[in-house]
């Protein structure tokens, strides 16, 4: 797909591909054998029908693929920008053998992109509940809980989402850089959801304004919680408390939810200095290292543990921030960072690794080489490494079982926790993972909280 | 979106404004804060909760116009709205059964000590109060707190109004004469410093609530992390109390710090432009 040529794109927050074009896209649908086994629609987390709505966009139908599409994601131009294709419907596309799998989620963007631009290809939305539907309270409005919220809203039930912060989307709004996720389509698809008859509650924190039992003392049937990452890791390396060391939740944060990108004009303030290094090899930690070099940095650098092989972010992401310029260090880990005396970052110390024997995960475990240490002079240091449970809901909700890491421990087909009508989906049961996996936890959700409500 | 009701100048800095919040009104409690966004470019900052009602279904805050922010919600009227506000977040205060407790509030955190105070003494307690400020007519929320307390001491620096000097010098007489179970102090980290100094020779329980950099006040962003006991921590959920030996207020003071420059960049536009529109009104 054409892209800004990188030179351009890191001096601006525009997004990077340009998508297809009418005619682009209908020459790669032209591509698809719409084989009978149609094994990518296997590999999409919430069962697309793939070939239906690619043959609809070669025969110039897009009306009807952006309606096939909809049929079971509600998020489909963000899906097509954000999902790991490659390693979902991509993955198993018949053609991959041949090394050229269709570019499903190019696609998926594009008829998206057509339905946005002819809004009025639905017709009006005649959902309203009834009013004795029951009720049922979607805690965070991020990929899981929009989705579920959704669902539900289609079966019938008067659903209300509960987010935390001032704007709807979660981490597609946080966390997503407007460069890989334009906002005005975040927020198209996310108030396309709240038309469909779905209540927003914003600035609502629910372990804290309100509790889960106070919710059901309201007469809420059912629960979803679906409040996504929580506290991030840090490091525990001396010098983490400096100025100029950041969570990527934090730099994120401050980007892409409070515009400092725009700062003056937007009041939030960002610092980012010349040199600025990011720790993690995840797409938080590319989508990291790129905004830094869009704010102004002259040398950013990504530090990872591991080698490119085991980095855990979408290829696409660690091509463009590659092409952009942003230096990969690798078998790298930082185990200090020195300041100056006005409590500023200076610089981090680094140890280089080999890779040992497989870990749990599979992926093969660095090991320190002793005496490798070697210092980088750095301004800014972000932490992209993950994040833990956020205790604010949580320790509010008695009898719901959390598991080992302190996430809560759901039913990854049905989304049951240890409460019955508790259900729960999204990087607070998984930790960090994917917005389309968080969606298809919102869906089996959906489902089964329809199927509680309906005992 | 939140309208304001009532809005009060306290002194030339700082302002009270009570807001409308039905749902907030009915949960909060002392030591407790919100997090606010003014208007669409602004900042989501923390502010401490001065006071609640649940019958009106409003809560209040004390706020000092420093940077760009506490200046746009104390140029805010009554009948003005401020467009985003969250909570209530953070641990509430414990304020029953402690007994003998001196609360401390430095300038701004005057009005944060005062619901600590008040609750404290609601729930029995010997409160006795020290309110420090720089000068006479800075002094904030001394009405409100004789209200439910009879045990008030006033330091200013210049001496124009009570006892010359720093709240430290009052809680050094206070406690010579007799130790209480708990102190408790609110104001400018170097003013939290000192009382944690003075309190920990003589072994005295003393807790402080720290108001850091943070944006979202769940724990999501991990900007106001402090050091207590050699441990990170994050004031939003942690605390935002903390016990005053444990606290590194050197980082704390350090960490305060890391956007002063982009600030008076921020407060330079903000003044030019509040100029503008000054001007412009004076023509018409």
């Amino acid at each position: 797909m054409r892209e800004q040529n990188p030179k351009e794109r890191i001096k601006n927050f525009k997004e990077v591909p340009y998508g297809y074009t009418k005619e682009e896209a209908i020459a790669e649908a032209a591509r698809c054998l719409q084989c009978k086994t149609s094994p990518c629609v296997k590999g999409c987390p919430v069962e697309i029908n793939i070939p239906k709505f690619i043959l609809a966009i070669k025969e110039e139908r897009f009306k009807d693929a952006i309606k096939i599409i909809k049929e079971t994601n509600n998020l489909p131009a963000v899906c097509g920008r954000v999902c790991p294709q490659e390693d979902q419907c991509e993955k198993v596309c018949v053609l991959a053998k041949a090394g050229k799998p269709i570019n499903i989620g190019s696609l998926e963007r594009f008829a998206a992109d057509w339905g946005m631009k002819n809004k009025n290809f639905e017709g009006k939305k005649n959902i309203s509940a009834n009013n004795n539907a029951a009720r049922v309270a979607v805690i965070g409005s991020g990929p899981a809980g929009l989705t579920c919220a959704s669902d539900l809203a289609r079966k019938g039930c008067k659903v209300t989402i509960f987010e935390a912060l001032h704007k709807p989307g979660g981490v597609l709004t946080y966390g997503i850089p407007e460069f890989r996720l334009p906002k005005d389509i975040v927020l198209d698809e996310v108030l396309s959801i709240a038309e469909s008859g779905v209540e927003m509650k914003y600035n609502y924190i629910i372990g804290k304004i309100k509790t889960i039992e106070g919710l059901r003392k309201e007469g809420y049937k059912a629960f979803f919680i679906a409040s996504g990452a929580g506290l991030p890791h840090f490091m525990n390396i001396p010098g983490e408390n400096l100025n100029g060391v950041y969570s990527a939740n934090e730099f994120l944060t401050r980007v892409n939810l409070m515009k400092a990108y725009k700062f003056p004009e937007y009041d939030t303030p960002i610092n980012v200095g010349k040199k600025v290094a990011v720790v993690g090899a995840g797409n938080v930690a590319m989508d990291s290292a790129r905004s830094a070099l869009r704010l102004g940095a002259e040398k950013v650098y990504v530090v990872y543990r591991r080698t490119e092989q085991e980095m855990p972010a979408r290829i696409d992401e660690i091509h463009h921030t590659q092409e952009e310029g942003i230096e990969f260090h690798l078998l790298t880990s930082p185990i200090k960072i020195i300041g100056n005396s006005d409590g500023d970052v200076k610089k981090i110390v680094c140890l280089k690794n080999k890779l040992g024997k497989p870990d749990p995960s599979g992926r093969r475990r660095p090991v320190r080489i002793d005496g490798s240490e070697f210092e980088m002079e750095m301004d800014t240091v972000i932490i992209a490494i993950g994040n833990g449970p956020n205790p604010v809901l949580l320790e509010t909700v008695d009898g719901l079982k959390l598991n080992r890491r302190g996430n809560i421990e759901a039913d990854e087909k049905t989304c049951k926790t240890s409460l019955k009508d508790v259900f729960a989906g999204g990087d607070i049961v998984t930790g960090a993972a994917t917005v389309i996996a968080a969606m298809g936890a919102g869906k089996n959700a959906a489902r089964s909280i329809d199927n509680f409500l309906q005992r | 979106m939140h309208k304001i009701v009532r809005k009060e100048q306290l002194n030339k800095e700082i302002c009270l404004v009570e807001f409308e919040a039905q749902d907030l009104a009915s949960v909060c409690a002392p030591g407790q804060f919100v997090v606010l966004r003014i208007d669409e470019q602004g900042e989501r900052f923390p502010l401490t909760l001065y006071d609640w009602d649940t019958k009106k279904g409003t809560a209040t805050v004390v706020c000092q116009a420093v940077g760009v922010s506490t200046k746009k919600l104390c140029a805010l009227n009554k009948g003005d709205a401020i467009l985003d506000v969250a909570g209530p977040l953070g641990h509430a205060t414990n304020t029953k059964n402690i007994g003998k407790v001196i609360c401390i509030g430095g300038g701004v955190g005057t009005a944060e000590a005062y619901p600590i105070a008040k609750g404290m003494g609601k729930n029995g307690n010997d409160v006795t109060v020290i309110i420090g400020a720089r000068s006479k007519d800075i002094v904030i929320c001394e009405k409100e707190i004789r209200e439910f307390c009879n045990k008030v001491y006033i330091t200013t620096d210049d001496g124009t109004y009570g006892q010359k000097g720093f709240v430290t010098d009052v809680l050094k007489g206070l406690l010579e004469k007799d130790a209480p179970d708990l102190v408790f102090a609110i104001g400018p980290a170097i003013m939290m410093k000192k009382v944690a100094e003075m309190t920990k020779e003589k072994n005295i329980k003393t807790l402080v609530s720290l108001n850091s950099i943070m944006i979202d006040g769940t724990g999501m962003c991990g900007g106001c992390r402090v050091i207590s006991g050699g441990k990170v921590k994050f004031a939003c959920v942690d605390g935002p109390e903390f016990d005053a030996h444990q606290v590194d207020f050197d980082d704390l003071v350090q960490r305060g710090k890391r956007y002063n420059k982009k600030e008076k960049e921020a407060l330079k536009r903000y003044n030019k432009t509040c100029r503008i529109g000054l001007d412009e009104g004076n023509t018409k």
